[in-house]
């Protein structure tokens, strides 16, 4: 199952080591990455590919809001399904 | 992969702009629980939901998770209780709302519809049971909601029914006048009822229905009033346009809902409902469309238009994004739900008969409206009857969810609180409608061609 995580907020050092880590721990493999700063915020787009983790999908999304908190970040990690509905026919 | 604009743009919808799913709401039939046993009746009701819908509460949290998409409500619809209650051989149709309640609380949804009748050409023994049990229902129980359906296109007003209807909002409006008739706010009276509507307080599962289904109801007028935003001044082309883009990706979104929430309860997807609807918080309004579209205030002159536009442009978006769509579909103007409507009702902007002609072109009807606590039974009767012809006239549906507020008058406000919010007092006419009301009978069913 692919999924999409987002993070938002004030740019500071180490997020993408930070995030990534937590992915590769859980065995999330990162197919996709686009990051950019605008104005001072911080904001990643992540396709990640989460078939292979074993911890269960919502852990998953509670563990990234939590190390999101901890930086005074917006993490979220949501079902591909979601966008694709919303953007693509 | 999707681009990044289009996953922030949604986060935005989410965070931002309020885009949620209104309601999953599962309808369970109960044909097979009637019983001349009204507590046997009582008994297979509370099993029978609560083994339907033991894990819906759960399921929708799990999509909400996942999905990281809020989903407001988890709600159920039952079978109009009148059609089951029918059987028993007993006066007292209360305890029956009671087992309804009971199931609510074990299943853990936020409301559960359908303690309600079907009464547009004449009332059974069963009908006029429940119709007299709804105040003291409505007063005993939490989360249970009722609905009476008085009139339709093919069977034309039921007006003893609306006679009944006027009296019995009045009993439901002082046995909860603490509450500021509270009671009310959990009683819809419809002509032309829909079956497979998720949206309290009129949703019931029709007996056209199959055993259990999925039905699902989406929102988002932040998400709308965003997007017009962003085309200011432009003709109502581009303003069309614009609703209909929007409202199909919420729709979309809509339908991976309901399709999730049925593939994993193993329950038949029904429909989806295609509204747009209000909640009191700021950002969250269909009068501000309305207004966005260059109204100064909702209520003034142009809103009926403004509405029509919102109106079909939300269903012609929408109904391509679905596989099915049903329910009430369009866009809801409940003033008390309504930041936008609550302010123009205080302000003076927004009346009565204003509403009354916007619910001409929009999906529902006069939608939760305080009015002075010494309103009559009888006038009360004339506005449902008044709302009820507007839908047999144009085969839609009306509703009328109003609150004859005890001890209040115009200029009080009503707090119900949550998403039901507060209610300015609105005027009625001070004239009199009894006579006209206590003539009873029927208005025949009106003519479908020569339509002028």
């Amino acid at each position: 199952m692919k999924a999409i995580v987002t993070v938002l907020g004030k740019d500071q050092v180490g997020i993408i080591a930070a995030v990534c880590t937590l992915l590769a721990d859980n065995n999330v493999n990162v197919l996709d990455i686009s990051q950019t700063i605008l104005r001072e915020f911080f904001t990643m787009t992540m396709l990640v590919d989460v078939s292979a983790s074993k911890l269960p999908f919502t852990v998953l999304c509670t563990l990234l809001e939590n190390e999101g908190s901890k930086r005074g970040l917006a993490i979220k990690v949501q079902r591909e399904d979601i966008f694709d509905a919303m953007h693509k026919i | 992969m999707l681009n990044s604009k289009e996953i922030l743009d949604t986060i935005s919808m989410i965070d931002q702009q309020h885009l949620d799913i209104r309601t999953i709401t599962m309808g369970i039939s109960l044909l097979d629980c009637a019983d001349p046993d009204a507590e046997a009746a009582c008994r297979k009701i509370y099993d029978k939901i609560c083994r339907r819908a033991e894990k819906l509460v759960f399921t929708g949290e799990s999509i909400e998770r996942e999905f990281g998409i809020p989903i407001v409500n988890k709600r159920i619809s039952v079978t109009p209780i009148a059609l089951v209650a029918g059987a028993s051989v007993t006066n007292d149709y209360v305890p029956l709302a009671a087992a309804l309640d009971r199931a609510a609380k074990t299943t853990g949804v936020n409301f559960i519809g359908g303690f309600s009748a079907l009464v547009q050409k004449g009332l059974t023994a069963g009908d006029r049971k429940l119709i007299e049990a709804i105040p003291e229902a409505l007063a005993t129980t939490d989360l249970v909601c009722s609905s009476v359906n008085v009139g339709s296109t093919k069977a034309g007003i039921n007006m003893d029914a609306v006679a009944l209807m006027g009296r019995t909002i009045k009993a439901a409006a002082e046995r909860t006048a603490e509450q500021g008739g509270f009671g009310c706010a959990k009683l819809v009276v419809f002509c032309n009822a829909v079956e497979d509507n998720p949206f309290m307080a009129g949703a019931f599962h029709g007996v056209g229905e199959g055993d259990c289904v999925i039905n699902v109801g989406v929102s988002g007028p932040g998400v709308v009033h965003h997007a017009l935003e962003k085309v200011k001044g432009q003709p109502f082309d581009m303003v069309a346009e614009t609703i209909k883009k929007t409202a199909f990706r919420i729709t979309r979104m809509g339908q991976l809902v309901a399709q999730e929430a049925s593939r994993r309860l193993d329950v038949p997807f029904g429909i989806v409902d295609l509204s747009l609807a209000p909640t009191p918080a700021i950002g969250d309004s269909v009068a501000r469309i309305l207004e966005e579209m260059g109204l100064e205030v909702c209520g003034t002159h142009g809103t009926t238009a403004a509405l029509a536009l919102l109106n079909d442009a939300v269903k012609k978006g929408g109904v391509m994004a679905s596989s099915h769509v049903g329910g009430l579909s369009g866009a809801f103007i409940p003033v008390s739900e309504d930041e936008g409507m609550i302010a123009a009702a205080a302000s003076g902007a927004l009346h009565l008969d204003k509403l009354e002609a916007m619910t001409c072109v929009c999906s529902v009807g006069l939608d939760m409206i305080a009015v002075p606590g010494d309103t009559t039974a009888e006038t009360i009767s004339a506005i449902i009857a008044d709302e009820a012809a507007i839908g047999m006239v144009n085969s839609k549906t009306t509703a009328v969810r109003i609150i004859p507020a005890p001890g209040k008058t115009v200029g009080d406000t009503v707090e119900f609180g949550g998403l039901l919010g507060s209610a300015p007092v609105m005027p009625v006419h001070p004239f009199g409608s009894s006579a006209f009301i206590q003539r009873g009978g029927r208005i025949p069913a009106p003519m479908q061609s020569l339509k002028n």
